[in-house]
């Protein structure tokens, strides 16, 4: 009934929800939320049989391509978005890990040029039987993903 | 962006790498031609080197071609604080193609993304060094023969030595066996043994020399780079762990070559130079006839 009422409570806009409760800022800054006009309500630490504590985000009046959701899947892989019209789930949107990631990770090496110039970082997910890494595209260093930096 | 940079050895395939090889061939065959004239190529060395950069250099010359550059980032615009985005743009304007050697990972891979010439990494950091790799090749394949169904034992720092991850990977074409002999603390990085599995190249580890390449038929030595180290007292635990003497070839194959990317310091002791199996410095010969085929190819 409270997940319901949360999502139904929105008119038009997108909720993210079941976001481990310790992954939700940086959700909020992957989505650049901190500079959304929009009205947007902020939960986290609440209860849930899924994930124990739980953080949702419902950004009012608010549509996000795929490949900026997708971002998400990098560090809540099972977070759910749904696409709400007229206070209706109108889209329940799966989330995608992309072949590269762009600018919200940060490499691992020190000695890499994404950490002494001004270049956006860039990652090809590497998928190796099953296990997942990052490669950065300049200095080639693997980094396992749930080992990440987020920026 | 130019397509015709070469970043790492993987931007090579099996019969782009064999051609380079071919073109080698021909150009130590007749290395002094004028197929460069009237080009300009930029060596930026942001990082000291000797071979690489003077054997580029007299790549370049040898094919009529000219050099703008430098050879230590401080007499560079860097040092003012140039981003390299910028060194390059600016570079570019005046060169054709630029050489570049530069101490962080990447830097290669970023300049090519950047710059409207080819870029041509002579050595980014700890990453990838393909003109090495690619006289390496060179090397096997002249004096083996063949660079296939070779049994390749790599000695000394397989940690943090790029050549022999590059070695590795190209060699990947050639159904080679390998054998990795490194004090634990320079052992060779799991993602290359992964890579091995992979690709079915066969592999063994072993952490004392000894006689260890006793089937082997390149034996590839490395320095162990103090440059390398964040830790310098690691580095004084294992910089002298391995010295290849002459009488330890006693009982090696007769077709077994040894190689070292040069410069060495204490891991081949000198009394192996006059050895016939003592291939280093042509080896280092060999660097010009290759970064003579890797020019002409980017410029092609």
């Amino acid at each position: 009934m409270e997940k319901e009422l949360k999502v139904a409570a929105l008119r038009n806009g997108t909720v993210i929800d079941h976001i481990p409760a310790d992954k939700l800022y940086k959700v909020v800054a992957i989505l650049h939320l901190n500079t959304c006009e929009q009205q947007i309500t902020i939960g986290n630490n609440l209860d849930s049989k899924k994930v124990g504590k739980k953080g949702i985000i419902k950004i009012s009046e608010r549509a996000f391509a795929e490949d900026e959701t997708n971002k998400i899947a990098l560090i809540a892989p099972n977070a759910k978005i749904n696409i709400i019209r007229d206070f209706q789930v109108v889209e329940k949107r799966p989330l995608v890990l992309p072949d590269e990631i762009r600018e919200i990770v940060q490499c691992a090496n020190p000695n890499c040029i994404t950490n002494h110039q001004p270049v956006t970082t860039r990652f090809f997910v590497v998928n190796d039987e099953g296990n997942r890494h990052l490669k950065c595209r300049y200095c080639e260093r693997e980094v396992k993903l749930e080992e990440a930096r987020i920026i | 962006m130019s397509k015709n940079s070469l970043v790492s050895i993987s931007d090579y395939s099996k019969d782009e790498i064999l051609a380079i090889l071919d073109s080698a061939a021909d150009f130590e065959a007749n290395p002094n031609r004028k197929s460069l004239d009237g080009k300009v190529i930029a060596t930026l060395f942001f990082e000291p080197s000797t071979r690489t950069r003077l054997s580029f250099e007299t790549a370049v010359i040898r094919l009529g071609g000219s050099i703008i550059g430098f050879s230590d980032a401080a007499t560079s615009s860097s040092s003012k604080g140039e981003t390299l985005n910028d060194t390059i743009h600016m570079v570019s304007c005046y060169a054709d193609a630029i050489v570049m050697r530069h101490p962080l990972e990447g830097a290669a891979r970023y300049a090519a993304e950047v710059s409207p010439v080819p870029i041509i990494n002579a050595g980014d950091g700890a990453n990838q060094h393909p003109s090495q790799t690619l006289l390496d090749l060179y090397s096997i394949l002249k004096t083996q023969g063949t660079l296939e169904n070779l049994t390749i034992c790599l000695v000394g720092d397989l940690k943090y030595g790029r050549t022999v991850h590059s070695l590795i990977m190209a060699m990947s074409h050639f159904n080679p066996t390998f054998k990795f002999i490194a004090p634990d603390e320079l052992r060779m990085p799991d993602e290359y043994k992964v890579f091995c599995k992979k690709h079915n190249i066969a592999y063994t580890e072993a952490s004392e020399l000894n006689e260890n390449f006793n089937d082997a038929d390149i034996l590839y030595m490395t320095r162990v780079q103090k440059e390398r180290f964040q830790d310098l007292m690691e580095y004084e635990r294992v910089k002298n762990v391995y010295t290849l003497k002459n009488d330890m070839l006693a009982h090696s194959k007769q077709n077994l070559r040894i190689l070292h990317p040069l410069p060495r310091v204490t891991e081949i002791d000198p009394d192996v130079d006059s050895n016939e199996k003592a291939y280093y410095f042509k080896q280092a010969q060999n660097g010009l006839y290759i970064r003579q085929a890797i020019v002409s190819k980017v410029l092609s």
